[in-house]
């Protein structure tokens, strides 16, 4: 065991868990945030990608302790109080969710691709949401949300 | 409240109400719900695919830190719980019924998959909880596994009750007149095909929380369900032996369905009976390889297929001979996929005078099988659209030609096909007429002779695909089989401020139903359909309910609704008549206001909302007060949707990769509420259709080990192995609902699997290809692409 301190979403969060807690355990369970979800063990869906220091992780394949002092963004701190994100806003308004399950992680991947090429372009999107599996939707709209997403936030 | 004009009713892209919650983390799935005082369950699971269990030994486990309780087998056969059940049963050829074997919750004396489950731990935490699973000894008398379906007969037999593996032996048809067809037939085209092993990977793991109450003997369950009420039934009647009032269901937001959740499975019952033996409650989520040893698989058949021609080149008979594997055990609807949902689709859109099918299910040492996207249809369509593109290049006919002289013509509807059947209405030219000008099909030989040139092969390939959904009428289900009624239910109940509750018996796992079902009351009142909520997934809020599966929802849920809607309009008339002292005959509803006809008497919607609940101006003798009705729907015939897509293709020969480089889909919905949500699913269906063609396969290795158990090792569709989608339609309004609708979730999958092989093959057709099994992985293709050259170098 040992105390483990990170900004998340803002605000200090100070937890003593187990050496082994992963940081989607850390998220999900002692801090109670459960948008973050867990869709595999191997590191394959995405459905846990969050912002650690501005970076997408997925927050499965990290030990809580390597986040020590680290600021965290998760899919419940990306909008503005009542005001979607600009790409929150581009799936909504491109149908880019279905069950809902997966859009976390791939809101947060899309959000780190765009923020890194803002001119991001169909082939590019494609190959960055690699690693954000999505049963429900086939792509097409999560694709046209993100370049919606990509043009809102500057692009 | 706004009383406005302007409504986003029937037939508006109205974006999703249900979004924000989603978008924002605050989803709430089974998995994010924690109860005071809860622990953790973990299933201890057998590690071979078929062995007699010999002893259990628990005992180091039950001592072993943070452990509550650890249970066998023995423990829920001294309880006498009972197992899951099939809900649907067929007879066989001989004129006996299904084999059904039991299912206990945790193995009895034998183990029959690698995933069974032999044992469950349950301690403070999952760490704990599988720790000591580890310190369970399981001595196991290992038997021959069997895996290979096809020859399941011959193998060791599996269930005491089920001789030769095999659960039914099943026919539909005319067996004589089909052979006959066959035997004077100008020409018979004969296809062996293999519908690939799938396994449905909805992204939210299965997942289920128990609590029990001690003080009223009730249980609250919250569970991965696409369908809450058959959930507390079959525990209630069938396991527990307890009145449904003492069980709440409720399926929260659940993501994604695709068929797997639809059944009881073991593990939620074990959570159900261990809350009241452990006295916390109890919560089991699977992780992602539980979750592949352990949901309904899909498809897994082998169809030999004869086609009979006559010398215009006219369908005069079809024989299907169909074997399928249903695994260790049946599941809910294990028996229902490959027969009635299968055997019943095989005229497909065209006017064919024979049909016979033969079914054989079989026992195997797998994980059961059962219904994913399509159930059934897509196996059908397979089989049939692969053998019309075969026919189609066997007698020097354009595919598309081929179909058109052989589809059903428009005004032989109502059509009653061989094989059971009958189709309400439909008209098939248009949407392949459409489909093919999506996709510019008649420049289609210049593409490949560009791409020729570039050394890549291009190819084309259809579908035209016929559906049944919703199924009905529950009368019909049941002389078929069925153990269920097939019916759905609405409440729609107008609060005193003119706002509306609606709750529905199905069930929504990413449709978008409080949306599409707000749409269609908010149309149908005239009133803003924020004035709308929807309310489903829980047993103590909705009434008993069929929930989601097979394309029903709108066809049979959004109906029931319509009627529980027509049900307020007509009493809403009574009430407004005498507040305008008139005659109700005189009453036009219209806009969201009760109008004297011919006069500017008139009253919102609201008003009447109001009298209801404050009933002093109120005509109390005749009529009670309160503005509540329920509808229970049972529709009178099957939905049925159809369409055509073309897949176009190029492949690399270096590397046998196929690139979908285009796709036009032109499906026949009848009427759409939703045309954004139903183009939502329309690519939804395609990209898993995708998938079982190119990339996915759930493969088992003769040891009965399953090797495609994660993400690392069964290929899921990804964003770049798609292409964007045509999406089109064409509409004949469904003649037996009011609302016009068919269903659309499972289109996709049905359609696109045969339209991509037919692509394929069309691609390698100048190699001398003329067959490719499912998936068509880049390994299988590059494969195909060195042999042919190397018999062309001969």
């Amino acid at each position: 065991m040992g105390e483990i301190s990170l900004k998340l979403n803002g605000k200090l969060e100070t937890k003593d868990v187990a050496d082994n807690t992963l940081l989607i355990d850390f998220i999900r369970e002692h801090v109670g945030l459960t948008g973050t979800h867990v869709g595999c063990d191997t590191s394959q869906c995405g459905a846990c990608v969050i912002h650690l220091d501005g970076v997408s992780v997925k927050a499965c394949t990290m030990l809580a302790k390597q986040a020590e002092g680290s600021e965290i963004v998760t899919i419940e701190g990306l909008a503005d109080g009542d005001e979607l994100h600009p790409m929150q806003q581009a799936f909504h308004e491109n149908h880019g969710l279905q069950c809902g399950f997966c859009t976390p992680g791939m809101v947060m991947s899309a959000v780190e691709m765009v923020t890194k090429n803002k001119n991001i372009s169909e082939d590019e999107i494609r190959k960055g949401l690699e690693g954000n599996i999505c049963r429900c939707t086939g792509y097409h709209n999560i694709v046209q949300s993100v370049k919606a997403g990509a043009a809102k936030m500057g692009g | 409240m706004n009383e406005v004009t302007k409504i986003d009713g029937i037939g508006s892209s109205v974006r999703r109400t249900e979004d924000k919650k989603f978008l924002t983390g605050k989803g709430r799935y089974t998995d994010d719900i924690n109860r005071p005082g809860q622990v953790q369950a973990y299933f201890l699971r057998s590690d071979v695919a078929h062995a007699e269990i010999k002893s259990i030994d628990t005992k180091a486990a039950q001592s072993a830190p943070g452990v509550v309780g650890v249970f066998t087998g023995s423990d829920i056969a001294a309880d006498k719980v009972g197992g899951p059940i099939c809900g649907w049963v067929v007879p066989c050829r001989d004129g006996s019924s299904t084999k059904e074997p039991p299912h206990p919750l945790l193995a009895q004396g034998k183990v029959r998959f690698v995933g069974d489950a032999v044992a469950v731990v349950v301690a403070e935490t999952m760490e704990q909880a599988k720790s000591a699973a580890e310190l369970i000894d399981v001595d196991y008398n290992e038997l021959t596994p069997v895996v290979d379906f096809v020859n399941a007969e011959k193998g060791t037999q599996i269930h005491e009750e089920v001789p030769n593996n095999c659960y039914f032996d099943w026919e539909l048809g005319d067996e004589s007149a089909t052979n006959k067809a066959i035997e004077s037939a100008a020409k018979v085209v004969k296809l062996s095909v293999r519908n690939n092993r799938l396994v449905p990977n909805a992204m939210e793991p299965r997942s289920a929380l128990a609590e029990y109450d001690s003080l009223d003997e009730s249980y609250t369950l919250y569970t991965t369900s696409q369908n809450p009420h058959l959930t507390r039934l079959v525990l209630a009647a069938f396991m527990f032996a307890i009145p449904e009032s003492k069980l709440r269901v409720i399926a929260p937001d659940v993501g994604g369905g695709f068929g797997s959740k639809i059944y009881v499975y073991i593990e939620e019952a074990v959570c159900v009976w261990a809350s009241k033996k452990i006295g916390r409650p109890v919560k089991w989520t699977a992780d992602r390889t539980q979750a592949f040893l352990t949901d309904c698989h899909g498809r897994d058949h082998v169809n030999d297929v004869q086609l009979a021609l006559d010398e215009k080149n006219k369908i005069i008979g079809l024989r299907v001979d169909t074997v399928c594997n249903l695994g260790a055990y049946l599941s809910a609807f294990s028996v229902v996929v490959p027969t009635i949902l299968h055997g019943t689709l095989l005229s497909g859109q065209y006017d064919i005078p024979a049909i016979y099918t033969n079914v054989k299910g079989m026992a195997t040492n797998t994980v059961n099988v059962d219904a994913y996207r399509g159930a059934g249809r897509p196996e059908a369509t397979y089989l049939l659209e692969r053998t019309m593109e075969t026919a189609a290049k066997e007698v020097g006919m354009d595919p598309a030609e081929f179909r058109r002289i052989n589809f059903i013509p428009k005004d032989a509807f109502p059509y009653q096909t061989q094989v059971a059947l009958q189709y309400d209405i439909g008209d098939y030219e248009p949407h392949l007429d459409k489909a093919m000008e999506m996709i510019d099909y008649s420049n289609f030989e210049k593409r490949r002779a560009e791409a020729a040139k570039r050394g890549m092969y291009r190819g084309i390939g259809m579908s035209s695909y016929i559906e049944a959904c919703g199924l009905a009428p529950s009368a019909v289900v049941g002389a078929l089989g069925g153990r269920v009624g097939q019916w759905e239910s609405a409440s729609v109940r107008v609060n005193p401020t003119g706002t509306i509750s609606v709750f529905t018996g199905s069930h929504s796992h990413g449709q978008g139903h409080a949306t599409t079902f707000a749409q269609i009351v908010a149309d149908k009142l005239g009133i803003p359909m924020e004035n709308v909520e929807v309310i489903h997934g829980d047993t103590d809020k909705t009434p008993f309910g069929m929930g989601s599966y097979g394309s029903r929802s709108l066809a049979s849920g959004g109906s029931a609704i319509s009627k529980a809607v027509d049900k307020i309009i007509n009493k809403s008339k009574k009430i407004a008549a005498h507040l305008l002292e008139a005659s109700e005959d005189d009453i036009d509803f219209k806009d969201g206001k009760f109008v004297v006809g011919g006069t500017d008497k008139e009253k919102a919607f609201s008003e009447i909302a109001l009298a209801a609940y404050v009933p002093h101006n109120y005509p109390l003798e005749t009529l009670e007060p309160g503005l509540e009705e329920n509808a229970f729907y049972d529709p009178t015939n099957f939905v049925f949707p159809s369409g055509t897509h073309i897949a176009e293709v190029e492949i690399d020969p270096a590397t046998g990769v196929v690139e979908v480089v285009d796709w036009a889909a032109c499906d026949d919905f009848g009427n759409l509420v939703n045309p954004m949500i139903v183009e939502g699913q329309v690519h939804g269906g395609i990209a898993q259709g995708i998938g079982q063609a190119l990339l996915e396969d759930a493969h088992y290795d003769e040891n009965g080990q399953l090797l495609t158990a994660s993400y690392m090792d069964y290929c899921m569709p990804r964003a770049d192995d798609l292409p964007s989608f045509k999406v089109g339609y064409t509409n004949t309004p469904c003649t037996h609902n009011d609302l016009g609708v068919k269903g659309c979730g499972e289109a996709g999958a049905i359609a696109s699997p045969p339209a991509l092989i037919n692509a394929v093959i069309d691609a390698l057709s100048p190699l001398g290809v003329t067959d490719m099994s499912m998936p068509a992985t880049s390994q299988k293709v590059w494969k195909a692409i060195q042999e042919s050259q190397s018999v062309a170098a001969e």
